[in-house]
């Protein structure tokens, strides 16, 4: 019997171009928060970091079946949305360093990373403030009949917040075009699921609201896609919001790379996912199809660090803000 | 200009369709504002004017209006979000300060917010201590908000329009105690600017600055003052950010004498601010220190007993300036 993902694979068949986008999304998430990773850790950045490594098939796949116009919105560990809808390294380590080049001219930082022009709506500090902000997105498409979408990223752990009930049940109501992607990674922070929730597949909230909920395999980019594009189709038909429930999980810490070191987990649990890494399932599939060439794979991760050295010297060189505009942009005049 | 007596909801209700009917990105959201018209009937009229599509019911979610609206307005659309009670804005808190205010700053400039936050705030008809709050300075001490608190059918007409027009965050607070309340209203559309302070009536011996409805009292007492040949002055910022210190500091150097009242409890209020201002800026001026009347550290009380006590009125106005100018 066929997988859900193989009967959409009838209709919409993978291609060599689409392996080589989805991998070079997922690519360019790992080795920046790689990258971005030790140079906090080593203190040549300031602040702090919530990594995206892990996790990266969740973003590439949804923001795969956008385009610029369709908005998203993010959240503290949002590096990864931002480079899946397109967002420019430079800048981004630019804003991570606090110069004036980066994406909010160093007024942000990590947390902060904003692409108007791709629909980046901003990575947000608050667990679960971009979700009602996604609904007044999805207000917008629909208010001027644009046939645009919006997209909210949000974790396991921001579903407990009001803002998630109250801007799922409004936007259902509201009819809204609108999909809410929950990356399920298993922790809140450092609580486990478990401890958080008495439900196993958060995707059964989805009937409270009277929406579809849909699980996924959040480590398998094609399948993520696929339900991406299925919610993504129905908001574009007036069908209203989807709840999509992607199971991943984060190989770092809560925060940084080696984070707070506190045993909040066993170390077989992190390799056991690694095992089902989506970087290496897409390689997998890409070989093993005949799509794409080992050599080809390897020619994108050079590619990605040659752009993330660019991205790095550009930062490094660029000049700090000046205290004398701290009250700029307080206001717009 | 054809001017004619409005009430102050009627004045505040005619800026809503004339902005609406300029503007179609203005749309209008929030709990029974369209079928109902607002609780206050603050939007009578305008489901029928404007359709479901711009004058929009929702369910009793304050985070997610507010949230739609930033989201609406981060997209270049101009909501207006109703609160129904100032008290409201706490459940609604984090949207409004953590997201509407930051993000113009946070993202560098990339994004404007012009959202328009409406509410009733105010105390005097025994509603109690969850709806009767005066909450001006948690908003005002909040970069990145606007506050304006109409205190005249005029205001309330040319704030919420300057509101709207306004590409920022704003919040309008309404005073419910002053629906009713007559006075002169333009039939054009026109706008009043955020902070720039209405010099109510002008006079030599003491300056009033009175926020929302006290500039009601403060008038009061400033024509019994009158009666004993003595001059006020009132000043009425109409926002408390930006707040116009200019206009006031100007009166202070004139009269040297101050009084600022508000509603709001006296501790932490929007006074204590004004009040430094104005010793940083005209110490050397003052014949007596600045004074603040204010409503005690304490929730509103429902006995209409205690909150006739509690809320600051024409005869304590009248008294606090008669101690004021004994001063030598």
């Amino acid at each position: 019997m066929a997988t859900p993902t193989e009967a959409l694979e009838s209709v919409m068949p993978t291609t060599r171009e689409l392996v080589l986008d989805l991998h070079r999304r997922m690519v360019r998430i790992r080795r920046f928060e790689e990258r971005a990773g030790k140079l906090v850790e080593s203190g040549d950045m300031p602040g702090f970091l919530h990594l995206y490594v892990g996790q990266e098939a969740v973003a590439a796949g949804v923001c795969s079946a956008l385009t610029d116009a369709d908005q998203i919105t993010s959240t503290h560990r949002g590096h990864g949305h931002a480079i899946a809808k397109g967002a420019d390294f430079r800048p981004m380590f630019a804003e991570l360093y606090g110069k004036t080049t980066g994406y909010c001219k160093g007024r942000g930082g990590s947390m902060h990373i904003v692409d108007m022009n791709r629909g980046m709506l901003g990575a947000n500090a608050i667990v679960g403030g971009g979700i009602p902000i996604a609904v007044g997105a999805a207000f917008a498409s629909q208010y001027r009949g644009d046939g645009t979408v919006a997209v909210s990223f949000f974790g396991d752990g921001a579903t407990n917040i009001g803002a998630f009930h109250e801007s799922v049940n409004m936007a259902a109501v509201l009819n809204l075009p609108v999909v809410f992607v929950i990356e399920n990674n298993g922790y809140a922070e450092f609580t486990p699921q478990d401890r958080h929730m008495k439900l196993t597949d958060i995707a059964d909230r989805a009937s409270s609201y009277g929406i579809p909920g849909v699980i996924v395999d959040g480590m398998d980019v094609l399948a993520v896609r696929n339900v991406a594009l299925e919610a993504i189709d129905r908001a574009k038909r007036g069908e209203g919001p989807t709840l999509i429930e992607a199971k991943t999980y984060r190989y770092f810490d809560h925060q940084g790379i080696k984070g707070m070191r506190i045993l909040y987990r066993d170390p077989a649990e992190v390799e056991a996912w690694k095992t089902r890494d989506a970087i290496n399932l897409i390689e997998a599939i890409g070989v093993e199809r005949g799509l794409v060439s080992a050599e080809e794979f390897a020619e994108i991760w050079a590619q990605t660090e040659a752009d993330i050295d660019d991205g790095i010297e550009f930062a490094r060189t660029s000049p700090d803000p000046d205290p004398v505009d701290i009250l700029d942009d307080v206001y717009t005049a | 200009m054809t001017t004619r007596e409005l009430t102050y909801v009627k004045a505040f209700n005619e800026g809503m369709h004339q902005v609406m009917a300029e503007d179609p990105d203005v749309f209008l959201i929030g709990e029974d504002v369209a079928g109902y018209g607002g609780v206050f009937h603050m939007f009578d009229g305008l489901l029928t004017e404007f359709g479901g599509t711009r004058v929009v019911d929702t369910p009793i979610s304050e985070q997610a209006i507010i949230g739609l609206g930033v989201g609406a307005a981060a997209r270049g659309l101009r909501p207006v979000c109703d609160l129904m009670f100032m008290d409201f804005v706490g459940v609604a808190m984090d949207q409004i300060f953590n997201q509407a205010a930051k993000m113009k700053y946070m993202f560098g400039g990339n994004v404007s917010v012009p959202l328009t936050i409406t509410t009733a705030g105010g105390a005097g008809m025994s509603a109690a201590a969850q709806h009767s709050q005066s909450l001006e300075a948690w908003l005002a001490h909040i970069p990145g908000l606007k506050v304006a608190m109409p205190a005249s059918p005029y205001d309330a007409k040319g704030l919420i329009v300057g509101a709207i027009r306004d590409d920022n965050p704003t919040i309008v607070v309404l005073n419910k105690k002053m629906l009713g309340v007559k006075g002169p209203v333009p039939e054009e559309l026109y706008s009043i600017p955020f902070g720039v302070a209405n010099i109510v009536r002008e006079g030599n011996n003491a300056t009033i600055v009175a926020i929302g409805r006290m500039v009601v009292e403060a008038e009061k007492a400033a024509e019994n003052l009158e009666k004993d040949g003595i001059s006020v002055e009132i000043i009425d910022p109409r926002t408390v950010q930006p707040l116009d210190i200019d206009t006031i500091v100007t009166s202070v150097k004139k009269t040297n004498r101050v009084l600022v009242v508000h509603e709001a409890v006296e501790f932490g209020g929007i006074g204590a601010e004004i009040s430094s201002q104005i010793q940083e800026s005209a110490f050397d001026y003052l014949d007596a220190p600045v004074t603040r009347l204010a409503a005690p550290f304490a929730p509103v009380p429902f006995a209409p007993i205690l909150e006739n006590a509690y809320v600051p009125d024409a005869p304590r106005i009248e008294a606090v300036v008669r101690r004021l100018l004994e001063r030598k």
